[in-house]
């Protein structure tokens, strides 16, 4: 379990453009944030940075836990749950193989439970070419639960969800930091979790 | 079950579903073979002679059918980064996709070879070289063809970039597979020729996942 991640004078520079510079935040175990701004501000980049994906052009992230501090993107990666835009399912394979393959990739036992808890259970047989675009959401989410990482990075986690998929989001988002996780969202709509915003 | 076996089964298992290539490679194979002869003529002794270089060259542009895509539709849907923050190291990651890649494309090209011999008249002695310097030599050329793959992974059109990447490095292995062949043909001995073919491919699937996911990194930064 980490208990908190800081970001000091991040910089970031896609092409020849300077998306933002000397960024500084921290988040606590426990606590939320919500990235926001405008299309094209940088909310996915800074995600991907703190992911390990992409360097940082300046500064460094370090999270810290119980063995100390630490800023290497390997090591940061393995605590990260990951939720980007897209939605990294394949067509050809059923909902309950494709969330078996991720949690044997992420050495996690699979739980048929977390289908229900999206409300897919009725699909698990179905094969991911026939989900509607909320239900391939809903997938996702399941595979997030099911790598039981503790530091979520969500890109536009309502994206596509109807009102009631909205609504399990953010019971999920506010057990995770209930339990003590860490979350990281690049959003457009309020989260809901009385959490600070970083504006881009 | 472990993640290098879990993506390698779940690799295999795309390869093999519907949209996935490998019947694509295997039939691509099957007709070049089959319309060399109709083209070249019924000159049984040339057919022979011809039949150990065609046959390769034919199963390394099959197998390139499916190689741009190895890591391509992970990249484009998103699984790459999912795979990327998995414990399975990169590299790893690569060996496997590169294993996956050999069992459904490699393989079946390796089985139908000497079928597809017949067609060349290639005697019994030499179509076992064949079989058997495919069988060694394939698997080169899933990992080379990696290191292709994944430089291209973010092109759109990067499976027409590919081929001018491997196929200059893939010439060894057929220069070795091939030459296995004729001196089988010439009643000579062929297994210097199989022991080169053979380290080359140990080398290829040794180094080759290094290369790759060095390339895989810098492409998710992109």
């Amino acid at each position: 379990m980490i208990s908190s991640l800081t970001a000091e004078k991040l910089a970031c520079v896609r092409g020849d453009k300077r998306l933002f510079e000397s960024l500084n935040f921290r988040v606590s175990a426990g606590q939320a944030l919500a990235v926001e701004g405008a299309n094209g501000a940088g909310k996915t980049s800074l995600l991907r940075m703190i992911a390990g994906f992409l360097a940082p052009a300046a500064g460094r992230i370090v999270i810290k836990d119980a063995g100390g501090e630490n800023d290497d993107p390997e090591e940061r990666g393995k605590v990260i749950g990951w939720l980007g835009h897209l939605d990294g399912l394949k067509p050809q394979l059923t909902v309950i193989e494709q969330l078996n393959f991720f949690a044997h990739l992420y050495r996690r036992s699979a739980d048929t439970a977390l289908l229900e808890q999206v409300g897919l259970a009725r699909q698990a047989d179905l094969p991911c070419r026939y989900l509607s675009a909320g239900q391939r959401r809903r997938l996702a989410l399941a595979r997030l639960l099911a790598s039981k990482r503790s530091l979520w990075l969500l890109d536009e986690p309502f994206a596509a969800l109807d009102a009631s998929g909205q609504t399990q989001v953010a019971q999920l988002m506010a057990r995770h930091c209930g339990e003590g996780g860490i979350i990281i969202a690049a959003t457009h709509d309020p989260l809901g979790l009385g959490n600070e915003s970083l504006k881009l | 079950m472990s993640p290098f076996a879990t993506l390698f089964l779940r690799d295999v298992r795309l390869a093999a579903r519907s949209g996935g290539s490998a019947a694509l490679a295997l039939s691509f194979f099957a007709l070049v073979a089959t319309l060399v002869p109709l083209g070249v003529g019924a000159d049984l002794h040339l057919l022979a002679r011809v039949a150990g270089g065609i046959l390769w060259v034919a199963a390394v542009l099959a197998a390139l059918l499916s190689l741009d895509r190895l890591f391509q539709g992970d990249y484009e849907d998103g699984s790459l980064d999912l795979i990327a923050l998995s414990p399975l190291p990169l590299e790893l990651t690569a060996l496997a996709k590169i294993a996956a890649h050999w069992l459904s494309t490699g393989l079946p090209l390796t089985l139908l070879s000497p079928v597809l011999a017949l067609l060349f008249n290639l005697p019994p002695p030499a179509t076992l070289i064949l079989f058997v310097s495919l069988l060694v030599g394939t698997p080169a050329v899933s990992a080379v063809g990696a290191i292709g793959a994944s430089l291209t992974l973010s092109l759109k059109r990067g499976g027409l970039i590919l081929p001018l990447i491997i196929l200059p490095l893939l010439a060894p292995a057929v220069i070795f597979g091939a030459g296995a062949v004729s001196l089988a043909l010439d009643g000579l001995g062929s297994s210097q020729a199989l022991g080169l073919l053979a380290a080359f491919a140990f080398a290829a699937m040794l180094l080759s996942p290094f290369a790759a996911a060095a390339s895989v990194r810098l492409n998710l930064g992109g």
